[in-house]
């Protein structure tokens, strides 16, 4: 049976750490209602986006703009979006497993969030450069990435750009997903943006069908248009995946630290159970001693 | 006859309702759209949105995006849309003051950032224009 003491002293350290897991629990639940209504704010917006680019795309071809061009040569840059901090879970180990199920060795990297470009780093990864993202997201935020990002490819110094993030589900699932994002690929226009997940296959089917039924015309011009989108479109993608992997953030986060609290209940369950034992024993024994000692004065 | 109005930001959606007509600032000109127009895309750039619904003309000040306009159906994606109660002129002035200051600093060597300055300060004219209007 363990000391007494012992056995309280640790009651007090799992309450306290308990009471810790309990508030950034409540903290990550606020956080997250925003993070999650901005998420699904910006879907609408993705929805249109992708019904107009669809429609565009009819009547363009690959060679009608730079960002569409699909090139020889596998040289890869991939933005690695992660959480700033840990304890959320599962998050990052998963996006890593994903990450490098898809990286090959020539895969050089960019990243938003420090966990994942600590262990990037530490594997032997090439790191361009980093940003960190304010919470909640700013759209103005997205820009300098995505503005990197297409130069890089523009420029030609890589033929292939990505974007690896955790795509919102709901608050009990996140998958980790690797995006391409350049060059924009016709087939990913049409079905994608299941950011959604919930709701997406009825408005993608009805959405797509509306747009291939309407013939555009375009002011200016369809090229004039698509160098106005494209921009946009990239801006907004960024936008979007930066918004979903921030609302997967709060969700694991808070969905781990309930976790936490509840198993530091029963924890506290149990040791007081054991205290309780341990003090009836001893007073049993104490009892037990009086007696024997009365016993012998007789 | 009415028709239905989008107006949508990264954000939120600002407004989804039936209008009678709108009024959009597009790259070419303003243009004015009613029911039953052909489909067309155009981007826009910033400026006033007019539209009228229930016999009252209602004003946005936007900034840089696109309009979408299919048979029955109006969509604005747009990166900004704020009406005209909601605009905080003093605000408004700063961040255009800083803006142009900025403006002066950036040596022509860089055409984008330049441009995204002049975005910003045509954004903030739009915005303190309807501000103004009705005194």
């Amino acid at each position: 049976m363990a000391n007494l003491r012992d056995i309280r002293r640790r009651i007090k350290s799992v309450k306290s750490t308990s009471q810790i897991t309990k508030a950034m629990e409540l903290v990550s639940a606020a956080k997250m209602k925003k993070a999650q209504d901005q998420a699904l704010a910006g879907r609408d917006y993705a929805d249109k986006l992708n019904k107009v680019l669809v429609n565009l795309k009819e009547n363009t071809t690959e060679e009608s703009h730079p960002l569409l061009e699909k090139r020889e040569g596998g040289k890869e840059l991939m933005l690695v979006i992660s959480t700033g901090r840990g304890l959320c879970g599962g998050l990052n180990t998963n996006l890593y497993k994903a990450v490098i199920k898809s990286a090959t060795d020539e895969t050089e990297y960019v990243t938003v969030g420090k966990k994942l470009r600590q262990t990037i780093a530490k594997t032997g990864g090439n790191i361009v450069t980093d940003w960190e993202v304010a919470d909640p997201v700013p759209f103005n935020d997205a820009k300098p990435v995505s503005k990197f990002l297409t130069e890089k490819f523009l420029s030609g110094e890589y033929d292939k750009i990505s974007v690896a993030f955790n795509n919102f589900v709901s608050t009990l699932t996140q998958t980790p997903e690797v995006f391409q994002l350049l060059p924009i690929e016709s087939e990913d226009l049409g079905e994608k943006q299941d950011y959604e997940g919930v709701d997406k296959g009825e408005i993608g089917e009805t959405d797509k069908a509306a747009a291939l039924g309407a013939d555009y015309d375009f002011e200016p011009s369809a090229e004039g248009v698509l160098d106005k989108l494209l921009p946009l479109y990239i801006n907004f993608q960024i936008y979007q995946m930066l918004v979903e992997a921030r609302a997967s953030e709060h969700s694991a986060r808070m969905v781990a630290m309930k976790a936490a609290t509840d198993n530091a209940k029963n924890m506290i369950d149990d040791l007081t159970l054991e205290y309780n034992k341990a003090r009836q024993a001893a007073i049993t024994a104490e009892l037990l001693e009086i007696t024997t000692a009365m016993k012998a004065m007789e | 006859m009415p028709f239905q109005l989008d107006i949508v930001t990264p954000e939120k959606t600002i407004f989804s309702d039936s209008v009678d007509d709108v009024y959009l600032p597009g790259s070419e000109g303003e243009m004015g759209i009613l029911a039953m127009h052909s489909a067309l895309v155009a981007p826009l750039q910033p400026g006033e949105l007019r539209y009228l619904k229930d016999g009252k003309v209602e004003e946005l000040a936007v900034g840089e995006g696109f309009v979408e306009v299919t048979g029955d159906k109006v969509s604005v994606l747009i990166d900004l849309a704020i009406g005209e109660d909601a605009i905080d002129e003093h605000q408004v002035e700063e961040a255009m003051k800083r803006a142009k200051n900025a403006l002066d600093g950036v040596v022509g060597d860089d055409p984008e950032e330049m441009q995204a300055l002049m975005m910003s300060i045509a954004k903030s004219e739009a915005m303190l224009k309807l501000k103004r209007k009705r005194r």
